[in-house]
């Protein structure tokens, strides 16, 4: 694999994650990471998605008229959501039922159509396909790791598999019944990219305004 | 012969400025009718796994609340032990109406000339059916070990759906569960909870003098009535309590269960 694909598929993952650094796609971080196992499957449906739409759009770049892009990507991207939808109901259905609407909702995820604006309008199908995959793995991670603290602390399990015994069931451990709502998604992302930009200084924003000071004066 | 002119055509086409009026016209339809059969080839290839998946899930709830349910079982053979049967709520009787096979819960409860609009509602489920299909296990000598009612209302987000599984008497509670609902999880949701579940066992439904005792409260009451409400999860709990009533009261099983204990049904 070259040097620019491999980048295209690692860069996503922590130097630029969707979540953490473009903070895209948060919504159904929320709703979905309240155990690991569905956080996975969704993980996979998302990767799929970006993966096939950069691909499909990056094939008709040179054919999409500019007048009705967007609508263009949306129905690709519309397409292959009800297509792994359909999938998961079929294939995997005590998950899907978990998921309900979100595999739907999929299709207003920002990272799918910013990637599909931003990037595979102007590359090649391989290339695309590739920072499709490498952004679903970043989004894929971070779900992933928000599911593992939502499942940990406040189920007492990871995958279904007891870790910590929580007391109605004879152990030891309460579980913490905020993180097994959405808002608690919101700490534990926010979080995570105060943990990632303390790591990587160069992802931290510059100020967009500098407090004046009396020296200045 | 016409095959260099169908070329043309589309050469002029492909040739033709991408921002154009006909060439954007053409990008959509092209696009529409491609995607709309790769969204309805999936649709409809999938269609009977979906189903089958749905029947699957469904049996697999009647047995779990049958208490017949174990890991790697084989569903379909197991629940050949049942016999599902329409009941006529508002007779009380079995109706001969329907194919049990066939008959469809769902759309029976929307359906009016199949169901009426409730006024005394305590389930908030706005109409109910008049006919249902209800599941009897049956011992090897044919006689009813357990029947299976189906149950459902609103609990504080959802519509909860569920089974109760009373004993041969009509009376006794062997279990219940519910298979969907969208309560908040580890809270309400902890309906599903396998401990919470386990209180239903043994519990009676009406005390002797026929009235219907079967509560779920935090205040305790009568033990053999009494379930303990959810921790942290009231209203869920409330809609557990007036939903189980209602489907056992009278606009809902009772006539039937009192015709099946009298072996009039």
């Amino acid at each position: 694999m070259s040097q620019t694909r491999k980048k295209l598929l690692v860069d996503p993952l922590v130097d630029n994650n969707p979540i953490a650094l473009q903070v895209l796609g948060i919504c159904s971080a929320l709703a979905v990471t309240s155990s690991l196992k569905v956080s996975l499957v969704m993980a996979l449906a998302v990767i799929a998605v970006t993966a096939f739409s950069s691909l499909f759009i990056s094939i008709l770049r040179n054919h999409i008229p500019n007048s009705i892009r967007i609508i263009v990507q949306m129905t690709i991207i519309a397409s292959l959501v009800i297509v792994v939808d359909q999938i998961l109901k079929a294939y995997a259905y005590e998950i899907s039922k978990t998921l309900s609407v979100f595999v739907g909702l999929i299709i207003t995820n920002c990272i799918v159509m910013g990637r599909a604006e931003a990037f595979a309008m102007n590359n090649s199908p391989v290339d695309s396909f590739f920072d499709g995959v490498g952004n679903g793995l970043g989004y894929g991670l971070l779900l992933m790791c928000v599911g593992f603290f939502r499942e940990l602390f406040g189920a007492g399990s990871l995958f279904g598999v007891v870790i910590l015994q929580p007391l109605s069931e004879g152990g030891w451990y309460v579980p913490n019944g905020l993180l097994l709502l959405p808002p608690s998604a919101f700490f534990i992302i926010g979080f995570l990219i105060w943990g990632l930009r303390s790591w990587k200084k160069s992802q931290v924003e510059s100020p967009e305004f500098k407090i004046q000071t009396v020296e200045d004066h | 012969m016409s095959e260099p002119k169908k070329e043309g055509i589309f050469k002029s086409f492909k040739n033709l400025p991408i921002d154009s009026i006909p060439k954007t016209v053409l990008v959509a339809v092209v696009l529409c009718l491609f995607c709309s059969m790769v969204v309805s080839f999936a649709a409809v290839n999938l269609k009977s796994f979906q189903l089958a998946n749905k029947v699957r899930d469904k049996q697999k709830n009647i047995l779990q609340v049958a208490g017949l349910y174990y890991e790697g079982i084989n569903i379909e053979q197991s629940f050949a032990s049942f016999e599902p049967m329409i009941v006529d709520i508002n007779e009380g009787l079995y109706s001969d109406k329907f194919n049990p096979q066939e008959f469809d819960d769902f759309s029976a409860a929307n359906d009016p000339m199949l169901s009426e609009a409730l006024i005394d509602d305590p389930a908030s489920i706005g109409r109910r059916t008049n006919y249902a299909t209800v599941y009897l296990l049956k011992n090897k000598d044919e006689s009813v070990d357990k029947i299976i009612l189906p149950i459902h209302g609103y609990g504080l987000w959802s519509t909860l759906y569920g089974f109760v599984a009373l004993e041969e008497d009509g009376n006794e509670i062997y279990g219940l569960q519910f298979y969907q609902h969208a309560e908040t999880p580890g809270l309400g949701g902890e309906v599903d909870n396998p401990k919470w579940r386990a209180q239903w066992a043994g519990k009676k439904v009406k005390n002797q003098d026929g009235e219907i005792m079967i509560q779920v409260a935090k205040i305790p009451g009568v033990s053999e009535h009494h379930i303990d409400a959810l921790a942290g999860a009231t209203l869920t709990s409330n809609g557990v309590h007036n939903l189980v009533r209602f489907w056992l009261g009278e606009s809902g099983f009772d006539k039937f269960l009192v015709n099946f204990k009298n072996g009039t049904t």
